[in-house]
C-alpha cells in the first residue's frame, strides 16, 4: 500500500500539526520575545505598592531617560517565589520588608551598596538598623520608609482615650468593632506588649498564652485582612478600630476622612520598616544604584512618604523640608522622637520559632 | 442498530494531527507541572531550605495539624452549600428561560443571565463587599423600611462568601441546565399528557430526570471552581475562617513552603477527582 491510497498521509498529518503548533506556541514565543527584548535602559523593580505611584517614578524616568518596570507584590514569600521562578538578572531593584533583609542577604540575593553614596547619616537613628542591613562591614540594603503597627480608629465611633490602652481592645466594649491586620509578626508583638512583655521576650514557652490572647481578640474582631482589606474595613465603617494599623492605614485618607486617626498606645508600639536593595545578579547595577539614590534623596523620600498607595514616614529626616504642614501632621512628624522611643522593632525569630509563631497565627485565623 | 465501521487510516491520522497540539499543550502545562508538584509535595522545607529526601511528612502534617484539615472541611461545607443553593436558584431560572420566554427573547435573556461573567472577578467581589457591609445597600434598605433598628453587616462572613459565589455560579448552572432543557423534544410532554400525567407529574418523572446531565455538569463545574477559589473568600470572608486555597496561599506567602503547599494542592486535587468519579456517569457533555 502506498501513500497515495490515503487522502491524508503522514505529510498531511505534519501539515495539521504545523497549523496547530504555532497556535499552541504563540504565547511562549511572545513571552520569550518580550523577555529578550528587554532594553539596557530599563530597570526591573520588585516593589511594594507605594512605589507604583507615577508621581514617584516618573521624575526618575525623565531624568535618566529610562523605563522603570514595576512588579508589585505582597509578602516576602511571594517575592522570593517570583525571584526563584525568574532568570538570574531579570530583577534589578528589590523593595523588601526590613525584617527580612538578613534572610535575603543569607540567600546571596543582594549586591553590596556603595556606602559613601548612601545618605545613611541622614536616616532617623531608629531605622538605620545597621545590624540588619550590614554584613561583615558591607552594606546590602538601606531603610527607605517606616511607620508603626499600632492602632488606627474612627474618632467619631470610639473613645480616643480608650485607644491609648491595648487592653480596651480585649474588652467587651468594642466587641465586633475591631479589624485585625493579618501579619503575624507585628500583631504577636502587640500581643506581647499587651501581656507586659517586650516583643523580643517571645519564646516558644509563652506561645500558648499568646494563643489564648489571640483567640480572645478574634472573638472581638469583625474581620482579619491584609493591607487593603483591613484599611478598607476601617474606611467604609465595617470596623471602627484596626489593630496593627497606623499611619499607613489612615494618613493617605486624612484629607477626605479626617475622622480616621491613629495612636501609639501607652504600652508601646511596633515599628515597621521597608528597605531598598539591588539584586546581586542585576545586569543594570549602576542604574539600579542611581534608582536607590533617587529614592533615598529628600525629594524622592517625600514622594515615597506620601505615595497614593499608603503613607509612611520617610527614613531620610531631610525629607521634612519637602513635606507640607498637612502631610507632616498626618504623619505625626513632631511626635516622632517620642514615638520612636516607645516603639519596638519587629521581633525576628529564628526559623524554628518563626514556624511555631506561624502555626499559632494560622490557628488564630482558623479559630 | 448502528454499526461502527473502521475509519480510514488517513482520517485517523488527520484527527491525531489536530489533537496533537492540544495534547502537547496539556502535557507541557498540566501533566508536567502536576508531576513536578507531586514530587515537590514529597520534599520538606526545613528552616529556610528545602530538603529533597522523599518523605510523607507534609501529608502527615495535614492530619496532625487541625487548621489544615479544618480548612478542607470548611471548603467542602462552603462548596456543597454554594452548589446546592445555586442549583435551587438556577433551575427555575433556566426552566423559565427555556419554557416560558418566547424564543425571540431567549437570546437577550441569556445575555442578561451571563452579564456577571463580563465583570472582573475581583471587582465583583469588592462590589459585594460594599453591598453587604454595614453602610451598604442591604443595611440601608432594612433601616429605611424599619425592618432593622440599627445597621447590620453581612460582610466578612461565610454568608458573604456564599452569596458572592452563588451570584457567579447561578449563571453557570443556568446555562448548562438551559442547554439541556431546550434539547428535550416537545413530544415528551405531549405523550405524558396523552397518558394522563399532569404538569407536575410530567416534570417529576420526565423532565427533571432528563435534565440531570445538565444539572450534574453545572454542579461539577461549580464544585471544581468553587473549592479551588482563593479570591472570593479572601475578600468577602474576612478571614473569619480559612478555606483550603487560603491555607495553601499561606504556606507560600508566609513560609515560602512550596512542598507543604504542593501537598495541600494534591489533596485538593484528590478531593476533586473523587467527586468526579462519584458523578462521572452523569458528566457526559454529549447529552447536553
Amino acid at each position: 500500500m502506498t501513500s497515495k491510497d490515503h487522502p491524508f498521509s503522514v505529510a498531511q498529518l505534519m501539515r495539521s500539526i504545523a497549523i496547530g503548533l504555532p497556535l499552541a506556541g504563540v504565547f511562549s514565543v511572545a513571552f520569550s520575545l518580550t523577555d529578550s527584548a528587554r532594553a539596557a535602559d530599563e530597570l526591573n523593580a520588585l516593589v511594594w505598592c507605594d512605589h507604583t505611584d507615577p508621581a514617584l517614578i516618573e521624575p526618575f524616568e525623565k531624568e535618566h531617560g529610562v523605563k522603570v518596570n514595576l512588579k508589585e507584590y505582597e509578602g516576602t514569600g511571594a517575592a522570593l517565589a517570583i525571584v526563584e521562578q525568574s532568570q538570574p538578572g531579570d530583577w534589578d531593584v528589590f523593595v523588601i520588608d526590613g525584617v527580612d533583609v538578613p534572610t535575603v542577604v543569607d540567600a546571596g540575593l543582594l549586591a553590596e551598596l556603595p556606602q559613601d553614596q548612601m545618605p545613611l547619616d541622614d536616616v532617623f537613628e531608629a531605622v538605620q538598623m545597621r545590624d540588619v542591613t550590614f554584613r561583615d562591614g558591607k552594606m546590602y540594603a538601606i531603610m527607605e520608609k517606616f511607620g508603626y503597627n499600632v492602632i488606627s480608629y474612627n474618632n467619631e465611633k470610639v473613645d480616643p482615650e480608650d485607644m491609648r490602652d491595648l487592653n480596651s481592645l480585649w474588652s467587651d466594649k468594642y466587641k465586633g468593632r475591631i479589624a485585625v491586620y493579618d501579619y503575624y509578626i507585628p500583631l504577636m508583638d502587640l500581643v506581647a506588649l499587651k501581656m507586659g512583655m517586650k516583643p523580643s521576650d517571645i519564646t516558644a514557652d509563652v506561645l500558648p498564652q499568646m494563643k489564648e490572647e489571640l483567640f480572645k481578640l478574634k472573638e472581638n474582631s469583625v474581620m482579619v485582612g491584609d493591607v487593603v482589606a483591613s484599611s478598607t474595613a476601617l474606611a467604609v465603617g465595617e470596623a471602627d478600630i484596626l489593630i496593627g494599623g497606623g499611619e499607613w492605614a489612615v494618613a493617605v485618607l486624612a484629607a477626605e476622612q479626617s475622622e480616621l486617626d491613629w495612636v501609639l498606645p501607652d504600652q508601646g508600639g511596633v515599628l515597621w520598616s521597608q528597605s531598598i536593595a539591588v539584586f546581586e545578579e542585576s545586569k543594570n547595577k549602576d542604574l539600579a544604584i542611581e534608582f536607590v539614590k533617587y529614592i533615598m534623596s529628600p525629594e524622592g523620600q517625600a514622594r515615597l512618604a506620601t505615595s497614593s498607595c499608603f503613607w509612611g514616614m520617610p527614613a531620610n529626616a531631610k525629607a521634612g523640608d519637602h513635606l507640607n504642614d498637612f502631610q507632616k501632621s498626618a504623619l505625626r512628624w513632631d511626635e516622632q522622637p517620642e514615638f520612636q522611643a516607645k516603639s519596638h522593632r519587629y521581633f525576628i525569630p529564628d526559623a524554628e520559632l518563626d514556624g511555631q509563631m506561624l502555626d499559632v497565627w494560622t490557628e488564630f485565623l482558623q479559630h | 442498530m448502528a454499526i461502527d465501521l473502521p475509519r480510514p487510516r488517513g482520517e485517523s491520522l488527520r484527527a491525531w494531527g489536530f489533537l496533537l497540539p492540544a495534547l502537547l499543550w496539556t502535557a507541557a502545562f498540566f501533566l508536567l507541572p502536576l508531576a513536578i508538584m507531586a514530587v515537590y509535595s514529597l520534599w520538606r522545607r526545613v528552616g529556610h531550605k528545602v530538603e529533597t529526601d522523599i518523605s510523607l511528612q507534609n501529608y502527615e502534617n495535614f492530619f496532625a495539624k487541625s487548621y489544615f484539615y479544618e480548612s478542607l472541611i470548611n471548603s467542602l461545607e462552603v462548596t456543597v452549600l454554594v452548589t446546592f443553593i445555586s442549583i435551587l436558584l438556577a433551575y427555575p431560572l433556566a426552566y423559565t428561560l427555556a419554557e416560558k420566554v418566547p424564543s425571540r427573547w431567549q437570546r437577550i435573556a441569556l445575555i442578561m443571565a451571563i452579564l456577571p461573567f463580563w465583570t472582573s472577578y475581583v471587582v465583583r467581589s469588592y462590589s459585594w463587599l460594599l453591598v453587604l457591609s454595614e453602610g451598604g445597600i442591604i443595611s440601608n434598605f432594612l433601616l429605611d423600611v424599619g425592618l432593622s433598628s440599627e445597621p447590620i453587616s453581612l460582610a466578612n462572613s461565610r454568608s458573604a462568601t456564599v452569596i458572592g459565589f452563588v451570584h457567579f455560579f447561578v449563571m453557570l448552572l443556568t446555562l448548562t441546565i438551559f442547554a439541556n432543557l431546550v434539547q428535550l423534544p416537545k413530544n415528551y410532554r405531549r405523550a405524558a399528557a396523552d397518558l394522563g400525567a399532569g404538569p407536575l407529574r410530567t416534570f417529576i418523572y420526565i423532565i427533571f430526570p432528563l435534565t440531570l446531565p445538565g444539572i450534574m455538569v453545572g454542579a461539577f463545574l461549580t464544585f471544581v471552581l468553587c473549592i479551588g477559589d482563593f479570591i472570593t473568600p479572601a475578600i468577602l470572608g474576612g478571614k473569619r475562617e480559612l478555606l483550603l486555597p487560603q491555607t495553601i496561599m499561606l504556606q507560600i506567602e508566609r513560609r515560602s513552603d512550596f512542598p507543604s503547599a504542593s501537598a495541600l494542592a494534591m489533596i485538593l486535587m484528590m478531593v476533586v477527582s473523587m467527586v468526579y468519579l462519584g458523578c462521572a456517569r452523569w458528566l457526559r457533555l454529549d447529552r447536553l
